[in-house]
């Protein structure tokens, strides 16, 4: 009888660690989804999320006869002291040309401040073919009191755009930037505040 | 489901050595409990007080909603111990009390009563079991559930932000509830779902090892009660689910108190990303709540129609079906975060796929009543209220389940109306199915017939007067989440909370039931229902002894399903 009992028990023990070893396994997939979210929408630019290219791959892209527009967008989030904005409003090019345009940012407070710049582009279907070569948002940006600053991005549209049905009758794509604190931007500021009143 | 020979008397074993229906003392045999029958009483009242009190919020939220202003939530902010004074912190009363709502209804009623109170119960006794794999696990499993139940009122004491409590709603979407509510409050909250999730985990493992292994001899899968199978489908959804909810919600938690920026773009985060959790999480978790009714359903139709299920293997790989499937359409919930034309086809594609073995169920369901020697028992009354609820929920689902059609409809009162008709009334309709069912079975004393008929019809009409104009309200755009609206919605509204005092008043009736049968009902034999049911508990006296199938009974291959 006690032999017979064993044999269930460790049965059930073995049962019940394949399901722990399941749980476990999706608590870890949980977690790794961070790093695997981004490496996706980096790899299929899901969500408008734009592709980065060294300079040797765009000197590889042939200019195409087919013109595009690009529309520009600069903003800041709330509570950040900083004006931001595109220096021109539109650029007018073709698919596979290499252009620069620049965006302006001023940090209007009295203390220095880290920005990061989000972005992302629409319609967005066209975020697979927007590569960027330079451009600012490829690090945070540090901004002292009162200072302004004009930087640039250089950015091509691919012309492996005209080949996909969904994306290639698209005449215009908006290329948008929102700044936000970074959120290891120096001592935070509410706590400065703080001490420096007392 | 095999027949089981009425000659073997399981109960009437004695073991020589000791009395097999000893019972320990109270506090032992109730507050460290091992007993599966006695941890399933327990789940069932915990069910029914969390019940009480999600159920006293919808009725907080229908009575503000009767008319369109500001009526009675300075009163309740003020009662709760907040500022009455700041508006705002009225408002965000609003919001704690739909968080509330849902959090309580999903998971301290329906999974406890569901899962930990019938799945406890009958699990063991349909499969001829002694009791649940690993019995002390259980009773862990159940006390992490009500402290979680105790986190989560404790929140709504602790100062959220704007006001007392956690108003993030049941999601907890990041960025509201990370920068967007200051205070302990979401914390005690997120800290509830994270016990919760763990009981129910455990749960979750204990059903699938007792299921798989701790079958009563000749008893295949394939011969298990449909009951069964729903709840090792639904452990698997629990189990594969839940996981992935804990790891959200714990990046929600270092985000607001150990500077991690997991869902916050300020630190390369992504908002979006804690939705795509939540909602892999989120959509198996609505199938978790309406597969063991399916399965509850299932027992009640056989066994009033005097014949077995219509389709067994199909009934059962079904639920298999739709449990698989409810892991590839998440995104479903999203439709409006920016997702791309061909993401939101595949979305809509794989949605109205799980039509398919629903359908198969529902129509299942009916073909076993067709020709069958119908008992108009109060279960199988309240088991064709859930076909008819649970089939315009599914309809209204199908319409949700297209992309462009959402668009329109995202966050708006429809979609109210629509996951209420498939769980506030289906889920709960066929609690109540499984109630009326095995109630005198659990407790050895009859209910009253005449009592559950006429709880059955008041709180269908009440429950089809608060939520059939809801749909009206989300076509003609009222969104959801709000205390005010404009006066052009009034006249449905209004009707909505008129029928909330009819089904409230139904469930005066359900009290009644409970207490005459308790005190007054007679005593119930072991197989009330007469030859439709079949399945291995109506071979045990009722209640059951303490311990049962000392022997193990053995199912006999002449009987089919």
């Amino acid at each position: 009888m006690a032999l017979a009992l064993d044999a269930a028990s460790r049965r059930n023990r073995k049962v019940a660690s394949m399901a722990a070893f399941g749980a476990l396994a999706m608590l870890s997939l949980g977690f790794a989804s961070v790093p695997l979210y981004r490496m996706f929408c980096q790899a299929t630019g899901f969500g408008g999320t734009t592709m980065r290219a060294t300079a040797a791959q765009a000197a590889a892209v042939k200019t195409t006869a087919r013109p595009i527009t690009i529309r520009f967008d600069g903003n800041v989030t709330k509570g950040l002291p900083w004006e931001f904005r595109p220096e021109q409003v539109t650029q007018d090019g073709h698919i596979g040309e290499r252009k620069m345009a620049f965006f302006i940012a001023k940090n209007t407070s009295n203390r220095p401040i880290v920005g990061r710049a989000i972005f992302n582009v629409t319609p967005e279907q066209t975020g697979a073919y927007f590569h960027k070569i330079q451009c600012f948002c490829f690090n945070e940006q540090r901004l002292e009191p009162g200072e302004q600053v004009r930087m640039p991005v250089i950015y091509y549209v691919d012309p492996e755009m005209l080949n996909d049905p969904n994306a290639r009758d698209v005449p215009e794509i908006t290329l948008s930037y929102t700044f936000l604190e970074a959120a290891d931007s120096a001592p935070a500021p509410l706590q400065k505040q703080v001490v420096q009143k007392r | 489901m095999a027949s089981i020979p009425a000659h073997e008397g399981f109960d009437a074993h004695h073991d020589d050595a000791h009395d097999h229906d000893h019972k320990p003392a109270f506090f032992a045999r109730w507050f460290m409990s091992t007993n599966h029958k006695d941890i399933g009483t327990l789940y069932l009242i915990f069910a029914i007080f969390a019940g009480i009190i999600g159920g006293g919020v919808s009725g907080i939220m229908r009575a503000e909603l009767a008319h369109p202003g500001i009526q009675y939530l300075g009163w309740w902010t003020h009662f709760l111990g907040g500022n009455d004074q700041d508006f705002n912190a009225t408002l965000h009363m609003w919001n704690v009390l739909i968080t509330a709502h849902g959090l309580i209804m999903v998971f301290f009623m329906v999974m406890p009563a569901l899962i930990g109170g019938f799945g406890n119960w009958f699990v063991p006794l349909m499969i001829g079991a002694p009791d649940m794999a690993f019995p002390r696990m259980n009773n862990i499993s159940f006390w992490l559930t009500v402290s979680g139940f105790c986190s989560l009122m404790i929140s709504a004491f602790m100062p959220g932000g704007t006001g007392m409590g956690a108003g993030t709603g049941w999601t907890v979407y990041a960025p509201l509830s990370t920068s967007g509510s200051v205070g302990p409050a979401v914390d005690f909250a997120i800290f509830s779902l994270h016990l919760a999730g763990a009981g129910s985990i455990l749960g979750a493992i204990n059903f699938i090892t007792t299921i798989f292994n701790m079958r009563a001899p000749g008893m295949t899968l394939h011969k298990m009660p449909l009951f069964v199978w729903s709840m090792l489908v639904t452990a698997f959804l629990l189990l594969l689910s839940l996981p992935v909810l804990a790891a959200a919600i714990t990046m929600l938690l270092t985000d607001r108190n150990f500077g991690t920026t997991f869902f916050n773009p300020a630190g390369g985060g992504d908002p979006v990303l804690y939705q795509h959790l939540f909602w892999f999480f989120g959509h198996p978790e609505v199938y978790i709540m309406i597969l063991p009714g399916f399965g509850i359903i299932s027992q009640i139709i056989s066994t009033f129609s005097k014949k077995p299920v219509f389709g067994y293997l199909g009934m059962a790989y079904a639920m298999v079906a739709i449990g698989a499937v409810g892991f590839i359409v998440w995104a479903h919930h999203m439709y409006t975060t920016g997702l791309d034309v061909n993401t939101k086809m595949y979305f809509t594609a794989a949605t109205m796929v799980i039509a398919v073995p629903t359908g198969i169920k529902i129509f299942s369901w009916i073909a076993t009543m067709w020709g069958g020697s119908l008992e108009f028992k109060s279960p199988l009354v309240w088991a064709m209220g859930f076909i008819f609820l649970f089939t315009l929920g599914g309809v209204t689902g199908v319409v949700l389940a297209n992309g462009g059609i959402d668009d329109n409809l995202q966050d708006t009162y429809y979609v109210v109306a629509h996951f209420h008709y498939v769980l506030s009334l289906g889920a709960v309709t066929s609690l109540f199915a499984g109630f009326y069912y095995w109630f005198p079975k659990m407790s050895g004393r009859m209910h009253s017939e005449f009592l559950s008929h006429v709880h059955f019809w008041i709180f269908f009409v009440g429950v089809n007067m608060i939520f059939f104009p809801m749909h009206f309200l989300g076509v003609q755009g009222m969104p959801r989440r709000y205390p005010d609206y404009a006066p052009a919605f009034e006249y449905w509204n209004t009707i909505a909370s008129y029928g909330y005092a009819v089904m409230a008043f139904s469930m005066v009736i359900f009290f009644i039931n409970i207490a005459y049968s308790l005190v007054a009902g007679k005593k119930a034999v072991g197989n009330y229902w007469g030859e439709g049911a079949t399945t291995l508990e109506w071979t045990l006296s009722s209640p059951p002894p303490f311990h049962q199938f000392e022997t193990l009974p053995v199912i006999e291959d002449a009987h089919a399903h």
